[in-house]
């Protein structure tokens, strides 16, 4: 039983396809890596996924009752809005049916304590949002995106700009969540997504799935990126290789 | 001058609208600082003078075609911008000098001697009308009810439109919304300050209240009473010098948060380094 089935999406941009004839399923608690160009519908993909872009046409198939968890990049929004990181983690309580004044409640509050506590934010809880670092930001909006307690975690590109232990420490997070969550993450980051992703999907307007038998083609790989990638990561990160596309003309 | 407001209704209307304003602006005026909508609020305040001139040509109060004019400006600019993908900037100076333009024209037309724009320009606050207060007082408490009744969702939507979308937030109704409150607020300054001195109102109390907190609700309330403060010693400085209202107003203001983020950046250099 797949969790999201995507079956023939098409989605174009005025006259510029950006998506074209996307199939692609998820399975319960799998952990997949989409990769690609910038510009090769990634983000799309994503937002097609989220419900926040209709496709031209083609279907997204969800579970019933299946609930979304968002994880944007931290470029999205204001960094110097005035509010504390528990009340950014709180709106992940609200829900489409708005109330008149609406006030979290006493156990709202103690469950987003309990995941800072388990995220190691805690201690941040009364600050303004933008005096955080960008290891600790993301882990607010991962923080954010629990507390919807969501079947499917979406993140785009959590890891853009950290250094490479905060990439670590993000990365050993979502593996936790991954054993009771189905995760699903953009990421230009090719050396931790072979290491640590189930499944690959890379995307260039059309998807290319690569399940349990991963292992990178660098051809491949510089084909969909237009030019090479370095494929070698430092220490004992296991390295994979993808075979090739089935079908692909050129 | 406080026996003068025991003494003169003028005086008292002034003072109460100076209150009755401040709300208005404190509460939007935050929020389009946060929202970065200062481009489009001058670009409905501009706009807006097309109906004040459409008001005269046809012989309405021109403060209503004002109003029509501004709910048309915020919504239009949203609303072309999602079309046809213009840079939003710029259709908001198109809607800026057209609706000037149109205003010019509108008055050029209308029949007899040339009403005086002056105070649609520059507003005069010791000539606002009593069924200006009722309006105004009407409008604030639509603001309150509406921006404090859904407090929580506002905040998400102000904060992080895309995640609230995502949750279900109505966004797009919420802007509309938004939208409508910043063109009634813009009107109802056009009485005090003027068309062109409205953004000062709007921005600078936030910005004071800005320096001094990081909470929200806080900035709304301290701009209110910043606001108020504001108003009530530019219009003692009017009524003491002599000189326009509007313009003492705006420039006791400014003064302030230049003095105050001063003081606050050499504090900062103290306590922080």
């Amino acid at each position: 039983m797949y969790i999201i089935e995507m079956q023939d999406v098409n989605v174009n941009y005025g006259r510029v396809r950006a998506l074209d004839n996307i199939n692609l399923k998820v399975k319960e608690k799998e952990f997949l890596g989409i990769i690609g160009p910038n510009g090769g519908g990634k983000t799309t993909l994503l937002k097609v996924l989220l419900g926040l872009i209709k496709p031209n046409s083609g279907k997204v198939k969800m579970q019933k009752d299946i609930k979304l968890g968002y994880v944007p990049q931290f470029t999205s929004f204001n960094k110097k809005f005035p509010i504390r990181v528990l009340d950014v983690i709180l709106m992940g309580k609200l829900t489409k049916r708005m109330k008149l004044l609406h006030k979290y409640s006493k156990k709202d509050i103690q469950v987003a304590e309990q995941i800072m506590n388990k995220l190691g934010i805690l201690e941040f809880k009364n600050r303004q949002i933008g005096q955080l670092s960008g290891g600790q930001m993301q882990k607010v909006l991962i923080a954010r995106s629990l507390m919807i307690d969501p079947d499917i975690l979406i993140l785009d590109e959590p890891t853009a700009s950290l250094d490479s232990n905060a990439k670590n420490d993000i990365y050993q997070l979502l593996k936790e969540i991954n054993s009771e969550k189905t995760i699903i993450m953009v990421s230009h980051d090719m050396g931790i997504v072979s290491s640590y992703i189930g499944s690959i999907a890379c995307v260039n307007k059309q998807l290319h799935y690569h399940g349990d038998d991963i292992h990178i083609d660098e051809q491949e790989i510089q084909e969909a990126y237009g030019c090479p990638i370095d494929l070698i990561t430092h220490g004992t990160t296991p390295h994979r290789v993808l075979r090739e596309h089935k079908g692909e003309e050129n | 001058m406080i026996e003068a407001i025991f003494k003169y209704t003028y005086l008292q209307n002034a003072f109460l609208s100076a209150v009755l304003a401040s709300i208005a602006c404190g509460i939007i005026g935050t929020i389009i600082i946060e929202k970065k909508l200062v481009m489009l609020s001058g670009g409905i305040a501009h706009t807006s003078f097309g109906g004040i001139g459409l008001g005269y040509y046809i012989g309405i109060e021109p403060i209503y075609g004002a109003f029509v004019f501004a709910i048309i400006s915020a919504l239009g600019i949203a609303q072309v911008s999602k079309k046809i993908h213009t840079y939003s900037d710029a259709l908001i100076g198109m809607f800026w000098s057209l609706g000037m333009a149109l205003g010019i024209l509108f008055i050029a037309i209308t029949p007899g001697y040339p009403p005086d724009m002056t105070s649609y320009l520059f507003g005069d606050i010791l000539t606002v009308s009593s069924s200006s207060i009722i309006m105004m007082s009407m409008i604030d408490l639509i603001i309150v009810i509406v921006i404090f009744s859904l407090y929580n969702y506002w905040k998400a939507y102000f904060f992080d439109e895309e995640f609230s979308k995502v949750i279900g937030i109505p966004t797009e109704i919420l802007e509309k919304i938004l939208f409508i409150m910043i063109a009634l607020t813009i009107v109802v300054l056009i009485k005090l300050v003027g068309i062109i001195l409205v953004i000062a109102l709007l921005t600078i109390p936030p910005s004071i209240a800005k320096l001094l907190s990081y909470n929200l609700m806080n900035i709304m309330l301290i701009s209110i009473i910043v606001g108020v403060v504001l108003c009530i010693l530019g219009l003692y400085l009017s009524y003491r010098f002599d000189i326009a209202s509007g313009a003492t107003i705006i420039l006791t203001s400014g003064a302030t948060y230049f003095i105050s983020a001063f003081i606050k950046s050499q504090f900062k250099t103290k306590n922080g380094n």
